[in-house]
């Protein structure tokens, strides 16, 4: 048997716990043979024995004080943070809400201007647009931040938001078709945040079905 | 012990931070010891410490209940000593491997023409003279000789905590060995 190689490589295992019982034999039998390896190897238990020897150290006193004190705050936050982490879907569902609301928001105030869908022969006075008598528009008109007043006529839906049909000509009682201008078509009116929010929510679902057409 | 620390750590990750100290008390001896072992100087060791628990703390959420705790707590505390003693490197280029081997340093390259272990230890006592014999071994030996045989880890939870393979393990700790066999063989 090679001393140098083979037997301290043994000697490792044995001091590992890894022998079997055939190996365990064979370094026996070497060792009773070997007074190098003997040597060898009662070296290697002693200096374990020595690593083993010395003290333990105490850490200072003040130490887990200290750690204390070094702690980051458990601040208000953190609380909210390790419940979002540990609720992922309600995390999903109420980044997806503040989103959501955040982009609406931004539509709402962007638009502040008045604009108006269809500026083809429309005439925009201040913040009213008014469609001629003799004019007839095709197709549905949307009307932002101002009033509409309509003399002609429109063939299609009209939708005002944050502002209100004028009706130059006061026709007892009877409402929009009565005056002088016609629609022919829906008529929405939308003024209110809420309802804004709901429009924009009916037009995303129409624009995503109409998609499929 | 160990229902007691699982329970507390349970309660860390609740949100109680007081519950910690007594994590903190459990374990900082031995983990001050290991720093101390790792860097060979107080001041660095309690350092070093204190960063391992605050970690711990701030990474709780990390820890898997399903592993030992010391496991984990020792992995902090050594990849903290490791880096420590990276960034130190160049006071300390003795460390440096030599190329071409695995894991020998200047050290051995040293060994036979330093001077006599016997003269060494004249003055000294057996124990520093222990303590600095491990201090020079390779940060990677170091770590390993002192989780088997003061921290009393299994290969199989040195190969966890330093997250490396149970077969480096054993290379490196016949290898840390004979390295401090050679250097104690005459106290």
């Amino acid at each position: 048997m090679d001393c140098n190689k083979e037997t301290v490589e043994l000697m490792h295992k044995y001091l590992d716990g890894e022998l079997t019982k055939d190996e365990e034999i064979m370094l026996r039998e070497h060792l009773e043979d070997c007074e190098e390896c003997q040597k060898h190897f009662h070296e290697l238990k002693r200096t374990i024995t020595l690593i083993k020897s010395t003290d333990t150290i105490h850490a200072p006193n003040h130490f887990s004080t200290s750690v204390m004190k070094n702690l980051p705050a458990e601040r208000k936050g953190t609380k909210y943070v390790r419940w979002l982490k540990m609720h992922p879907i309600m995390t999903a569902a109420a980044i997806f809400f503040v989103l959501m609301s955040g982009s609406m928001f931004t539509a709402w105030q962007q638009d502040s201007q008045l604009t108006v869908s269809k500026q083809d022969d429309l005439i925009i006075r201040g913040d009213t647009v008014i469609v001629p008598e003799d004019v007839i528009v095709e197709g549905d008109l949307v009307v932002k931040n101002g009033n509409l007043r309509v003399d002609g006529k429109i063939e299609g839906d009209v939708t005002l938001i944050n502002g209100k049909m004028i009706e130059e000509y006061e026709i007892e009682g009877e409402g929009l078709m009565a005056s002088v201008g016609e629609v022919n078509g829906e008529f929405k009116q939308v003024d209110r945040a809420f309802e804004w929010i709901w429009y924009h929510i009916q037009n995303l679902f129409k624009n995503i079905f109409s998609f499929g057409d | 012990m160990d229902m007691i620390i699982k329970e507390k750590i349970k309660q860390v990750k609740k949100g109680n931070q007081a519950a910690f100290e007594d994590v903190v008390l459990y374990y900082q001896d031995k983990i001050y010891h290991h720093c101390f072992r790792m860097l060979g100087n107080a001041h660095e060791a309690e350092d070093i410490a204190q960063e391992a628990f605050i970690r711990a703390y701030v990474n709780i959420h990390s820890y898997d209940d399903r592993r030992k705790f010391s496991t984990w707590l020792y992995r902090i505390a050594t990849n903290l000593t490791i880096d420590r003693l990276r960034k130190r490197k160049p006071d300390y280029y003795l460390d440096a491997e030599v190329k071409g081997t695995e894991g020998l340093d200047m050290y051995s390259q040293l060994a036979s023409t330093d001077r006599l272990p016997d003269e060494e230890v004249q003055g000294m006592e057996i124990q520093n003279f222990i303590q600095q014999e491990i201090l020079k071994l390779p940060a990677k030996y170091r770590s390993i000789i002192m989780l088997r045989y003061l921290e009393e880890f299994s290969l199989q939870e040195i190969s966890e905590i330093l997250d490396i393979p149970l077969g480096t393990v054993k290379t490196r700790i016949h290898r840390g060995r004979e390295a401090l066999r050679k250097k104690l063989r005459h106290v």
